[in-house]
């Protein structure tokens, strides 16, 4: 940027006196506002920031109470929701597959999410059956086509100790 | 981009004499303190608006974790101050900026006040000051119950004896603040809540919006 010649001294006066303080104003008052602002939006968008921790495993029952045919077992989580905790209810249809595997299925039907409950329904004794909408699912969860819901029941994440079955979070499945 | 996305608006809602409505105005030599440096008691109006901003804006930030109830308000300030990322910083300033904003008030009006900027044709304007004044003590004494600890707690106890202080309609006015005759609980701290957040900032928004008109309307009054 080589001007040079007697032009230079004027060239570089390019910021009048009034654009000076006009920059200045708008910088002090931006950097005031940011100063100002910074720690309210952190503190409104806290939440999301949180780190989602991993759900604990809750003992639910022995498995040898665990029979073929799926049974309802309930069991209460304590729930801290920021300054409010509760004792919170979670249930799931729990049985033993061929393979003697133990299945723990969510009750949530994924149609419109009531409860879905086995063999509640006399035309379908061996199906889950959810009393809003008539959806169907089969034993291992995957719902019946041509009924409302589009999707299997979920799954609890499991795991076997000492002869009890514990109980984790809902995953999608199959 | 800034400037075409301005004169895009402005070609269509002509926003420009708005603006210079409100910001560009002489500001007299008396009152500039880079003029004189006294000048600077001037400010002090400018100051009460600047920390009400901050006031208006923690307290809104605030409103999204309490929760005005007796069971849960104090467990819910605990919680943002101790647990939300800043909360201390947020609450500390909606806390600090009250007693400030006070103070600003305060130094404001003794400024008016000897320099007898109150009088004609201001008259007006001082009264709707000193409404504006009562408004800042009546959303500091309401906002000091909302935390629902042992100092907020009896603080309101007393201030609702003074209440009951006021002759022949004093039994009356106790029981209108504190929503029930005998018991200082659920019913007082929804209704300090409202008065906080709704009712006294919509009065405040209105003093506020015709001091300033007036202001304009009349100037800033002369040098001593």
């Amino acid at each position: 940027m080589c001007r040079g010649g007697v032009n230079n001294v004027r060239e570089k006066a390019q910021v009048s006196r009034r654009q000076f303080l006009n920059y200045t104003l708008t910088g002090v008052g931006g950097f005031m506002a940011a100063g100002m602002l910074a720690p309210m939006v952190r503190f409104a968008i806290d939440p999301v920031l949180q780190a989602s921790g991993t759900e604990d495993m809750h003992a639910v029952v022995e498995v040898s109470e665990i029979t073929t045919e799926p049974q309802r077992f309930d069991w209460t989580i304590k729930q801290v929701d920021a300054w409010y905790t509760s004792d919170v209810i979670h249930s799931a249809w729990i049985y033993k597959n061929e393979k003697d595997e133990i299945i723990a299925l969510s009750p949530i039907c994924k149609h419109l999410g009531c409860a879905v409950s086995w063999a509640s329904n006399e035309e379908y004794p061996n199906e889950f059956y959810c009393p809003c909408h008539g959806g169907r699912y089969y034993k291992n969860g995957l719902n019946v086509p041509n009924t409302p819901p589009n999707a299997a029941l979920d799954l609890f994440q499991k795991e076997v100790k000492d002869g009890t079955l514990y109980l984790g979070a809902q995953c999608q499945t199959l | 981009m800034l400037q075409k996305m301005y004169d895009w608006i402005d070609e269509r809602v002509d926003i420009t004499p708005l603006w210079r409505d409100i910001a560009d105005h002489e500001v007299p030599e008396h009152v500039n303190p880079a003029h004189h440096f006294s000048a600077f008691v001037y400010c002090f109006g400018g100051l009460t608006f600047f920390v009400t901003v901050i006031q208006i804006l923690s307290g809104m930030f605030l409103t999204m974790y309490y929760v005005p109830d007796i069971e849960n308000a104090w467990r819910s300030v605990y919680y943002l101050q101790t647990q939300v990322a800043h909360g201390q910083i947020v609450r500390g300033m909606h806390h600090w900026g009250a007693s400030v904003v006070i103070v600003m008030l305060f130094l404001h009006t003794l400024r008016v006040f000897f320099q007898g900027a109150y009088k004609k044709p201001r008259e007006l304007n001082w009264m709707v000051g000193v409404l504006i004044f009562f408004v800042m003590l009546a959303l500091g004494l309401t906002g000091y119950l909302l935390p629902w600890d042992n100092k907020a707690y009896f603080a309101t106890v007393v201030t609702l004896q003074i209440a009951e202080g006021i002759p022949v309609i004093g039994e009356m006015a106790k029981t209108l603040l504190n929503g029930d005759p005998n018991i200082v609980g659920a019913q007082t701290l929804a209704r300090f809540f409202a008065i906080h957040v709704f009712f006294l900032p919509a009065a405040l928004f209105v003093l506020m919006a015709v001091h300033f008109i007036m202001i304009r309307k009349q100037g800033i009054s002369g040098p001593l």
